[in-house]
């Protein structure tokens, strides 16, 4: 070893930031990082939800309805897709074994508009053949894909939960940190307000909220609607712990020292008190997200959402409440797995987040 | 005790004013009311719409219905439902006590369930045990109430064990009466069961954390160090202060417990207040809709005062406070 070895050596040992730290911790997490995984996973589908669903959210298969979901199998090196015929009797199908498609990829089909801008009609994958269609999570009560329309639903559900978690903490924290801030009548007011949200059952002030609504709105309305209304609700919760931390946090000195340099209180707010709630909100929030995805499902279930022909997991489900179809057509269920496994990856992440953030647990 | 009591009583007046007066406010921004559609029909005249809009006070400012419809409240009458033609009073009433009926066996096996489990899963911690009810709390709490409210119809309607929604059978009125209270209890055990199973996780992983900080503590060591027993030590010692931070989410429990209750009623026919607040929005009944609000808020409030009170029961440190 020469001389110089010891200097580099404490070079390069800087001492972590308290993010790499945060990050190291979430690492070692490995469920947390399953559940961030399969959240990038859903992400992405949802963004190119038209390319990879094989055929349009609205075209209906007149001649296939309650289609059950076909599976390609191998044949040589390639997937086949099998003709089905129809039996006499209510919706009753069966494979022709011999009588086969290819699956393609990259081919072209329905229209589409990538990103909710450009105009496509390739398609990840399809036959290409009218009669050989790829139903892989089978067909509704209409003869539309239940895939396509799950992924096209996707891209609502999602997305609400992400703008809503954005919209109403961002409004509780900074009222919350108002309150806790300036104290006195406004904290008062502002918490009589919090509790009186909160004493309401969720839903019930959800239904009274959309009666203020009026009827026959667009479906860019409705999307706009559900993330007031969920926004409208989420926001005191967030108010009330934000406040609590202020309280101790407006106490410290360097608040006292950015006041004393002349910041506005504003200021003082947003840029000294707010950042050191970052690690609560973040954990939070990734467990916040299912509340407000679960409140579009059930909104849209109930037939005030979003509305047909338009597919969200919600509305998707309200088929399945009719006993004689989810007997017969079980695949019906397919969004309420897929809520399952969103639900299920956020509180895998954010269960890993907050063991990663509660520092005094190492 | 008494005058933490009286003190917590009269907290919930305002709060019910309050919810009231916000709930009116919202039905007023509504656009339309129960009369628009009435105004459509050709048999009739406008003459009579504006005679009915008069007697429910309709034609005032929002702020008016609002003191007439207080008055009526603090009178005990709850107004009368437009869409049903009967007073409102007797249909929430029946309908409360349908809601709290299932909430409140809901209640009862979900903490019935869920502290044992937890406590299992914290005294054998870091077991097959502990990871098993960790794994089923994680399914448990992703599990969405509407999905499995739709398994459990499809289970009713496969299986025939369970009536496929409803409250009471066709045939009720013409039972006797231990055929009758075996007939709401058949109907009964699935929605409670549903929705017991979605409020079961949480408190059963909060009672494994709690008991588990409690085992923790020093009394607990300085316990077995006198050579106590294990099952003396956790239950006789550690669990007492373990269920303290308990009661204070029962508050919680309840309010995702009646939002539950809501979807449950919704999907599995159960005439509850959840149903009868979709089926009054639906009719534009916007006084019922007011009603049902208050008295849901009114049931969790009222849910909450009982968890006070156990507080209270349970640390002395809250009463002297």
């Amino acid at each position: 070893m020469n001389a110089t070895t010891p200097i580099q050596n404490s070079i390069a040992e800087q001492p972590l930031s308290p993010w790499q730290l945060f990050w190291r911790r979430l690492k070692q997490r490995r469920i947390a990082m399953v559940g961030g995984v399969i959240l990038i996973l859903l992400y992405l589908v949802a963004l190119f939800a038209g390319f990879v669903a094989p055929y349009s959210y609205d075209r209906q298969d007149r001649d296939r309805f309650f289609h059950p979901p076909t599976w390609p199998r191998l044949s040589g090196f390639r997937l086949v897709i099998p003709r089905y015929e129809q039996l006499p009797g209510d919706f009753n199908y069966r494979a022709v074994p011999a009588d086969t498609r290819p699956v393609h990829w990259f081919v072209r089909g329905d229209e589409y508009k990538l990103f909710g801008l450009i105009p496509a009609t390739i398609h990840l994958f399809g036959t290409g053949d009218e009669r050989y269609p790829v139903y892989l999570l089978g067909t509704d009560q209409f003869g539309r894909d239940v895939l396509s329309r799950l992924l096209s639903g996707s891209q609502i559900s999602l997305s609400i939960g992400i703008i809503g978690i954005l919209l109403s903490f961002t409004l509780g924290m900074i009222i919350g940190g108002i309150s806790g801030y300036f104290s006195g009548w406004t904290d008062t007011l502002i918490m009589r307000l919090c509790e009186l949200i909160m004493s309401i059952p969720a839903l019930y002030l959800i239904i009274s909220l959309r009666a203020t609504f009026p009827p026959g709105m667009s479906s860019a309305q409705l999307y706009a609607m559900i993330i007031i209304i969920l926004s409208f609700i989420g926001w005191a919760s967030m108010a009330r712990v934000i406040r609590g931390m202020t309280l101790s946090l407006r106490e410290q000195q360097f608040v006292l020292a950015a006041r004393a340099l002349g910041q506005t209180h504003l200021k003082v707010i947003v840029r000294h008190i707010l950042p050191n709630t970052f690690s609560y909100v973040i954990v939070a929030a990734t467990l916040s997200v299912p509340y407000y995805i679960l409140g579009e499902v059930v909104l849209s279930f109930l037939g005030v959402g979003i509305q047909e022909p338009n597919a969200s997991w919600g509305n998707m489900l309200t088929a399945a409440q009719n006993t004689e179809y989810l007997r017969n057509y079980p695949w019906l269920l397919a969004p309420g797995a897929a809520i399952f496994i969103t639900v299920l990856a956020f509180n895998f992440l954010g269960d890993g987040l907050r063991d990663a953030a509660d520092t005094k647990a190492l | 005790m008494w005058s933490y009591l009286i003190k917590r009583l009269l907290h919930l007046v305002p709060l019910l004013l309050g919810v009231s007066l916000l709930t009116f406010l919202l039905m007023s921004l509504a656009p339309g009311n129960y009369f628009t559609a009435l105004l459509q029909n050709p048999q009739i005249s406008p003459e009579t719409v504006d005679r009915l809009k008069a007697q429910f006070h309709l034609d005032q400012p929002w702020y008016v219905q609002y003191f007439y419809w207080l008055k009526n409240v603090l009178s005990g009458n709850f107004g009368y439902s437009m869409a049903y033609h009967i007073p409102a009073t007797a249909l929430i009433f029946q309908r409360l006590w349908n809601t709290f009926l299932l909430s409140f066996f809901a209640l009862i096996i979900a903490w019935g369930v869920a502290i044992p489990l937890g406590i299992w899963a914290a005294v054998k911690k870091d077991t097959w045990v502990d990871r098993g009810c960790s794994f089923f709390a994680f399914v448990g709490l992703s599990v969405p109430d509407v999905l499995l409210s739709l398994l459990a119809l499809w289970f009713a309607a496969a299986t025939g064990w369970f009536p496929v929604g409803g409250a009471q059978s066709p045939l009720y009125d013409f039972q006797s009466p231990a055929q009758q209270f075996w007939d709401r209890a058949h109907h009964l055990i699935l929605p409670a069961v549903v929705l017991a199973a979605s409020d079961l996780a949480g408190i059963m992983r909060r009672m494994r954390s709690c008991l588990l900080d409690t085992l923790r503590a020093e009394y607990v060591t300085a316990a077995r160090a006198r050579g106590l027993s294990e099952g003396w030590v956790v239950y006789k010692h550690a669990l007492r202060n373990a269920i303290n931070p308990l009661l204070t989410i029962f508050g919680y429990s309840l309010a995702a417990l009646l939002s539950g209750a809501f979807i449950v009623e919704n999907i599995m026919a159960w005439p509850g207040l959840g149903r009868l607040t979709m089926e009054a929005f639906f009719a534009k009944d916007s006084y019922l809709v007011v009603d049902c609000v208050v008295m849901a808020t009114a049931l969790l409030v009222m849910g909450n005062f009982v968890a006070d009170l156990l507080l209270a029961w349970s640390d002395p440190r809250i009463r002297l406070k």
